[in-house]
């Protein structure tokens, strides 16, 4: 017997558990969309996310460490397309409720991102199971919700688009309204009520 | 290629159990045998040893599978299993064992979550190592 070895193997079962229900738990919700920065970071301090995580006292929950007023008043950065090699457009006041930065025109493009009231645009690769599960809930709200396309990029051949973004993990989700402002982002499988309560604060009541 | 995602599930549970014992026996042919049945299994996941016991002894228990998943993810996974498992192996077997322990837990982590979760490490990492690798247009 490995005396090392076996505590080695404990200790990997104990953080699989603890890692696992992390992502259970975190798995497919609609984060605040963040900002983009120029340098094609993503930027979420002080951002509250979706479910309006606020820990007692009132603080929020700052990602790095930075919490932005409560108007969101800091400048908004707007994300240059580093493959159009275009100059950032000024930087424009962007009201309180707008979740996160406008995406430079020439990235959505590029992405096959025709304009429209609401847009799901959903990054996928070869090696993802969850992606289908991802591009059937999408293309069904997206079907049932008029003024909303569901727009599937493979993040391989957009790789400068995937950095500008700040995504990392497919399936990634991005919900953009008509602006082209990033609203909500969601790593992982959403659920359908979910999809459909953020595109509803998007789209104009009818 | 489509496989009933219930297969690639049971050979995972069976990865974790066979490095388990690699990890508590420090037994560097389990490790390499561990690493065989990665390489066929990345070849053809049906042909796999574990995916040829699944036929044989659960399949036939169970129902047919409610949707049939795409084989691309389950290869990428098995060679990055093979990968961990080809350097656990040639760390036991030289007597590098904590080299062969290190890289184990690696795999034992991937396997148990893939098991336990149905969360893929791999497939998780394949666009993060693209973003990485690739180098940025200047």
């Amino acid at each position: 017997m490995d005396a090392a070895g076996l505590v080695v193997a404990v200790a990997v079962v104990v953080a699989g558990v603890a890692i696992g229900l992390w992502r259970r738990r975190t798995d497919g919700r609609l984060r605040a969309g963040g900002r983009l920065r120029t340098d094609g970071r993503l930027r979420t301090d002080g951002r509250l996310r979706a479910g309006g995580r606020l820990r007692a006292g009132g603080r929020l929950r700052a990602v790095s460490g930075r919490v932005l007023d409560d108007a969101g008043t800091e400048d908004s950065d707007v994300i240059e397309s580093a493959a159009a090699g275009r100059p950032a457009p000024p930087s424009v006041p962007e009201p309180p409720a707008a979740g996160g930065d406008r995406i430079d025109p020439a990235v959505l493009a590029a992405l096959g991102v025709q304009p429209a009231e609401a847009t799901l645009l959903q990054f996928s690769s070869a090696f993802c199971a969850p992606c289908r599960a991802v591009r059937r809930v999408s293309a069904e709200v997206a079907a049932m919700i008029p003024g909303v396309q569901h727009v599937e990029v493979d993040a391989e051949s957009h790789l400068d688009a995937v950095r500008a973004l700040g995504i990392w993990k497919t399936p990634t989700l991005l919900v953009l309204d008509a602006d082209g402002r990033v609203a909500r982002r969601a790593t992982g499988v959403s659920g359908k009520p979910q999809l459909i309560a953020a595109l509803g604060e998007l789209l104009p009541a009818r | 290629m489509q496989l009933d995602p219930r297969g690639p599930r049971f050979a995972a549970a069976l990865t974790t159990a066979v490095l388990v014992i690699v990890l508590a026996t420090g037994w560097g042919w389990l490790a390499l045998a561990q690493t065989v049945v990665f390489a066929i299994t990345a070849a053809d996941p049906r042909r796999g040893p574990y995916a040829l016991l699944y036929r044989a002894l659960i399949a036939p228990r169970l129902g047919p599978p409610a949707e049939r998943e795409d084989a691309a993810p389950v290869r990428f996974a098995q060679l990055v299993g093979f990968v961990f498992l080809a350097v656990a192996s040639a760390g036991y077997l030289t007597g590098a064992a904590a080299l062969g322990l290190a890289a184990t837990a690696f795999g034992l982590l991937a396997a148990f979550l893939n098991a336990a979760f149905g969360l893929c490490l791999g497939c998780e990492a394949y666009l993060a190592a693209r973003r990485l690798t690739t180098r940025r247009p200047a």
